[in-house]
């Protein structure tokens, strides 16, 4: 390699600069802690972030804030009221309101987790409470569907209210699947999106069977 | 006291293997010979100790308090390897490593027998297919269920759906795989599964039809023309990888009986189910309207049920 036998730098070249990386003049403290603000602040941060979720719910186009700061104050938020709205549906009031509550809830949170699960499994590169943020959220429709039935159920239970109820828990539950998966499928590879769109499917059926089958007492 | 303190030497109590009983062995009785030593130099300041030390024994109590604090981070420390190893969700990504494809193609080939009985055949051990099948046997049921105008308690019918659907699938398995270990088959319990798993796929064929149309004799239509096809199938692939008479008689014969009669009583069991609510809330005077034949095609069941109620009550 005859053009790399002179490496050097000839000695009328000035070699100088800096070594010494400028550090950022405020401290890091300062930044990032949030404690010395006022709880006022900090509540109407976490609320804008939870409102600003729903949003995205409502109109889901493809972008990542959604899953890029997750969590799960909404779906908390949702599923207790979901599963409050669906108390007292039952054959004896006396004694089924406490365990409907908590199938309601074991239900959405487990279904939550197996989906997250086959997904991981199917080699998806989402984590796993991105994804539990992700199908929490995407309830949202739902609880406004159970809403929509309850207050139909309180003007009376014929067949006419039976199919209002229907045409809207479906319209519901279509909407619920579509936003999810315009979230989830990106994740996937892209010869495997039905596989994990299909249990999606299955989850806010169940869901939607539960709400279309309430009945108040 | 200073001298009470002095003799646990907190640099001694790092650990140092961790996962080693000899060695807490040995750190324990080093520590009872030199509690013992104070013991008995103590011994007369060991009512001051007890005044001092709230509720423990002075000196032995402070002792008891980090050997046990010890052995917590031991087992702390073991728990959480053990954990990493066995709940590590990677140990069944080999299973779900399917395409969309591969799965649609099983499920058409679990309808059909195989010919060629002398030759192992070939199971795919994959879970993804009947796990999403078991899932959906739970989503009939739950359909099967609706009736618009019954009270039905959700929260009964759903936790005995699951349980049901999920019972069978891995209780049969496992019974099936425990007969195969005594007869002698070339089967895994992953191959198992996977086998009964899209065997369920009759099941769900049988139930989404007769529990939207309600022929009584439809359904033993279905139940033997579908339900016989895919225990034919499982019982082909079973015998295929089994020697001897006696033991493929035994293998197959359980299997199909099984197999068979879950279908029976997911239908009957279930149909009992709900005609006994129906039965109290509405009274004998109504007419069972699930057992009614009706050429109507399959709609609303809130319709079809109104207006059997309405004949009824004209009749």
């Amino acid at each position: 390699f005859p053009g790399l036998t002179d490496v050097s730098i000839s000695e009328d070249i000035p070699v100088e600069g800096q070594i010494t990386v400028p550090v950022g003049s405020h401290s890091p403290d300062e930044e990032f802690s949030t404690l010395d603000e006022p709880v006022r602040d900090t509540i109407m941060r976490d609320l804008k972030a939870v409102g600003k979720k729903f949003v995205h719910v409502m109109y889901p186009k493809k972008s990542s804030a959604l899953l890029r700061d997750w969590d799960l104050w909404g779906p908390l938020v949702l599923c207790v009221s979901l599963a409050l709205m669906l108390q007292g549906g039952s054959a004896d009031s006396k004694d089924d309101g406490g365990p409907q509550f908590a199938e309601v809830f074991v239900i959405i949170w487990f279904g939550a987790v197996v989906i997250t699960l086959n997904s991981k499994l199917l080699g998806g590169t989402i984590s796993f409470f991105q994804s539990l943020c992700v199908l929490g959220y995407c309830v949202m429709p739902l609880t406004v569907a159970m809403l929509v039935c309850r207050l139909v159920l309180l003007a009376g239970s014929g067949t006419i209210s039976f199919i209002i109820r229907l045409i809207v828990v479906l319209a519901m539950f279509g909407w619920s699947t579509l936003a999810s998966t315009a979230f989830l499928a990106d994740s996937q590879p892209p010869n495997r999106k039905a596989l994990v769109v299909y249990p999606i499917f299955l989850f806010y059926f169940v869901i939607s069977w539960m709400i279309l089958t309430f009945t108040p007492q | 006291q200073g001298g009470g303190s002095a003799v646990i030497d907190m640099e001694n109590m790092d650990d140092t293997s961790g996962s080693s009983f000899e060695d807490m062995g040995e750190m324990h009785q080093r520590m009872k010979e030199e509690e013992e030593e104070e013991a008995e130099g103590d011994a007369g300041a060991a009512e001051e100790e007890d005044g001092e030390f709230l509720g423990m024994k002075g000196l032995r109590g402070q002792l008891g308090r980090q050997v046990a604090d010890q052995m917590w981070q031991v087992g702390k420390r073991q728990a959480s390897r053990a954990f990493s190893l066995y709940a590590n969700i990677d140990i069944l990504r080999p299973y779900f490593d399917v395409e969309p494809i591969q799965v649609r193609a099983r499920l058409m080939e679990s309808m059909i027998p195989v010919k060629m009985i002398n030759f192992p055949q070939k199971i795919a051990g994959e879970l993804y297919g009947p796990l999403m099948l078991v899932f959906t046997l739970v989503a009939i049921l739950l359909h099967g269920m609706k009736t618009s105008d019954t009270i039905i308690r959700e929260g009964t019918l759903m936790g005995t759906a699951i349980g049901t659907c999920f019972g069978y699938w891995l209780g049969v398995s496992s019974f099936i795989y425990f007969l195969a270990y005594l007869c002698n088959a070339q089967i895994t319990m992953v191959q198992m599964l996977s086998l009964l798993g899209y065997g369920l796929f009759g099941h769900c064929i049988t139930l989404f039809v007769t529990y939207n149309i309600h022929f009584h004799s439809l359904f033993y239509i279905f139940w033997l023309g579908v339900g016989g096809l895919s225990t034919l199938r499982m019982v082909a692939v079973l015998v295929s990888r089994t020697v001897g008479h006696t033991q493929r008689l035994i293998l197959c014969g359980t299997l199909a009986a099984l197999h068979m009669l879950f279908l029976l009583y997911l239908h009957f069991a279930y149909h009992k189910v709900v005609e006994g609510i129906l039965d109290t809330l509405e009274g004998p005077n109504m007419p069972p309207f699930q057992r009614v034949a009706r050429d109507i095609p399959v709609g609303s069941n809130a319709v079809l049920n109104t207006t059997a109620k309405a004949t009824a009550l004209t009749l």
